[in-house]
This record gives C-alpha cells, structure tokens and sequence, in this order.
C-alpha cells in the first residue's frame, strides 16, 4: 500500500479547490425543488458528505481487518485516518441533517432510517478513536475490532431501524432528481471525493511520518 | 474433524466449568448483578408508571435495557476477575483452541444472563402485571437470541478490553452502538407480543433478525478472537 504521490496530491488539491468554487454557481443556477424550494438544495452537500461519511467506514472496516489479520502497519494508519474521516463527515451530515428536517418536517430528528444509521455509525466510529486514544498500549488493534465490527453492523442497523420506523408515520423520501439538478448533484459528489481523498492522503502522510520518526527514535536510543 | 470438534466443545465446557464454580463459591457477580438490574427495573417504574398504570408498552424497554444494563456490568466483573494473578495469560497459554476459550467464556456469561432474565421478568411482570409468556415460544427464542447476540459482541469485547486501560467506562461506548439491532429487535419484538393486538409476523421477522445478527457475529467474534487476544 503506496500512499499517493505528492503530485496526485497537488492535483487533486486544485481540482478539488475550482470545483468547490464553481458548485455554488451550478447550484445556484439549478431549478428549485417543486414542493420543498430553496431549502431542497442542501441536498447538494448533504447527500455527498453522507456518501463520503459510508466511503470512509468502509475504507477504515477494510483496512482494519486486513490489519488484525495480516498485521501490517500501513493498513492501520490508514484505518484510522480514514476513521477520523468517517467522524467529520458523519458530524457535518449529522448538522446539516436537522437543518434539513427541520423546515421541511417540522422536527429536528425526525428518526428517519437514513440519520439514525449516520448517528449509530458516528458513536460508533467515536467509539474506535476514543480507544484508541485512552486504550493504552496496543488499543490499535483492538480498535481495530471495533471498526470491523461496525462496519458488518451496518445492513442490521439499517434493516432494524427501518422496519422499527414503518410503525410510525413516514416521513417524505427525497424525490428522485430531474435531470437538471442532478448534473449540480453529481459535480458536487465528485467535488467532495476530492476532498476525501486531499484529505485521506495528507492525513496517512502525518501517520506515515510520525511512524518514521518513532523508528528513527528507536534506532537512535538504542545505539 | 470429528475428534477435533469433540476436542473444541470439550475445552469450552471445562472452560465454562471453571467460571461456573468459581461464581458458585461467592456467587458475587450473580447476587450484585441480579439486584442491579431490580434496581434497575424499580427506576424505570418511576419514570413510566403514571397513575398506577405503565405507559403503554413501556415493559418491553425496561426488560431490555435493565438486560443490557445489568450485562454490561456482569461482563465487565467476569474478566476484571481474570486479570488476577494474569489468569486471562494463563488461559490463553493453554494449548488448545482459543477460539474454544472464548466459547467457553460466552457460555459462562450466557448462563449468568439467563439468570439474570429470570429476576428482571419476575420483577417486570410484579410491578406491571404484563403477561410475557402468552406467546412462550416467540418470547423466548426472542430472549435467547438476544441473550447469544448481545453476549458475543460483550464477551468479545471485555476479553479484549483486559489489555485496555480505561476498560472500565470503554466497554458500555464500544458495546452499544454495535448491540443496537439487538436491543431495537428485542425491544420491538417483545412489544408486538404484549400489545393489545399481538402482531405475530412480525416478532418472527425481529427473531429472524437477531437470529441472523447472532450467526454473523458469532462469526467474525470467533474469527478475531485470536488476532485480537494476541500481543
């Protein structure tokens, strides 16, 4: 497992940084939403972030397992830069979750299936860093236990919820999209995997470096 | 294989042996865990009684969770015991299976539970009247597939927590948001069986559930039992 090169790196930063500067336009230009109106369009970065939020859990769920099997370092600092990713993503879809509800609802939380399994995969993945960080010596592999775990947890989180919230009103499912505000949708969605992985990649540096350094510590303490 | 098999459920009995009787000599974890979840049960009667009368459906949430409660906290003292002396060390140098090790640690935390269930619905079913076993069948195959799912990912996890610090207050963050199909299944399939208009299908479609949850747990805990146990 390479990690990115840093002109991958570069480049993705400047792809990324134009297509954030151009989607405001594209979605300011974009049709309203026939029912909901202006308040549909964070749907824009609501959707993707929560697309981005899944990429990372199975990306930290993957690697973990590869790490608790094969024991190779590179997995686990991958696993928990992208955990912490999982983490960000899920809070931002969590904030801007509530907006959304909230207006069109009438509800902060409206229990929908959708925001509860972000929520459970937010504490879950909270769970992970914080062993890792108060665990102790080794927490990382257990951590990575934890990981493994919830990623398996996710279809049984999705189809308890589900059926639990069918007892209750539904809610109103966002519309399929008209063609033209799903070409906005998309260049955002691809906006934020740019992101993703700007950020992935520099995050796995940091861990990369800091393992160095404690090699380089260790060689030196022992000579 | 055969012979192995036999050799795998011999090590998770004698295993399972040892925890019991340890547990019989001072049955500590068995009083202090019984009464806690009675305890437990007594709380939430403040919070949902109104009147003389529970909230409808209440019932089902206060078995559940004074279980996960009282779980939570048999699991935690089962392996704090193990770290006398580097029982758990121990143990896991044993030449056998580990995996038949964590078998036989999940058995003795099952059979704790179960017991536990017994105090709770007593308790539940005194201070509400609420008729649990109309349905005995579905009733229990929902509380033994809860009691296997919420005890695989428990026992799992406090096994590996022993090398943890902070294990204490860790366990309870990384144990529920992983238990919760669990306890929305156990919790929604008790209530379609004690509601006014028992709704069959569909505590068989939360057992199915749980069922299938305990399979891919049971799984992959058996699976990680060994890297994870491993320094």
């Amino acid at each position: 497992m390479t990690g990115m090169s840093r002109r991958t790196q570069t480049l993705l930063i400047i792809v990324g940084a134009v297509m954030f500067a151009v989607a405001p336009l594209l979605i300011a230009l974009a049709p309203n939403e026939a029912t909901m109106g202006l308040v549909a369009k964070i749907v824009y970065f609501h959707v993707p972030v929560w697309f981005m939020m899944f990429l990372a859990v199975f990306i930290c769920g993957i690697a973990s397992g590869v790490y608790l099997f094969k024991g190779l370092p590179e997995a686990d600092r991958l696993a928990v830069s992208a955990a912490e990713l999982a983490v960000l993503f899920g809070f931002m879809g969590l904030t801007t979750g509530p907006l959304w509800a909230r207006v069109s609802w009438g509800v902060w939380w409206p229990w929908d299936v959708r925001t509860t399994l972000a929520l459970i995969l937010e504490m879950n993945f909270v769970a992970y860093l914080l062993l890792r960080k108060y665990g102790g010596p080794g927490a990382e592999k257990l951590a990575a236990g934890v990981a493994l775990f919830g990623m398996f947890n996710v279809p049984f989180v999705y189809v308890s919820v589900n059926v639990w919230r069918t007892l209750h009103p539904e809610t109103t499912v966002v519309p399929t999209l008209p063609a033209a505000m799903a070409g906005p949708f998309w260049w955002c969605v691809v906006a934020y995997l740019t992101l993703f992985l700007v950020m992935l990649g520099g995050r796995r540096r940091l861990e990369d470096q800091r393992a160095k350094l404690d090699e380089l510590r260790f060689a030196y303490e022992e000579e | 294989m055969a012979v192995s098999l036999v050799d795998f459920f011999r090590v998770a009995w004698l295993v399972m042996r040892k925890d019991v009787r340890i547990e019989s000599r001072s049955r500590e974890v068995l009083y202090t865990t019984s009464f806690f979840a009675a305890s437990c049960v007594l709380v939430f009667s403040f919070a949902f009684v109104r009147a003389g009368r529970p909230v409808d459906g209440a019932e089902a949430g206060i078995v559940w969770v004074a279980l996960a409660y009282a779980g939570q906290l048999a699991l935690g003292r089962a392996f704090e015991r193990e770290l006398h002396q580097d029982a758990l060390r121990g143990l896991l140098l044993a030449p056998v299976e580990r995996a038949a090790i964590f078998v036989g640690k999940l058995l003795g935390i099952m059979l704790l539970m179960v017991l536990v269930e017994a105090v709770v619905i007593f308790f539940v079913s005194l201070f509400f009247s609420t008729a649990f076993f109309e349905y005995p069948v579905l009733f229990v195959g929902l509380l033994a597939s809860g009691t296997i799912g919420f005890a695989v990912v428990g026992t799992l996890f406090a096994a590996m927590l022993t090398r943890a610090k902070s294990r204490a207050v860790l366990l309870p963050v990384l144990l529920y948001p992983v238990t919760v199909p669990v306890l929305i299944a156990g919790v929604n399939g008790t209530l379609s069986l004690i509601q006014a208009d028992p709704n069959l299908d569909l505590a068989r479609f939360w057992l199915a559930l749980v069922t299938f949850f305990d399979v891919v747990f049971l799984t992959l805990a058996l699976w990680t039992f060994e890297p994870l146990m491993t320094e």
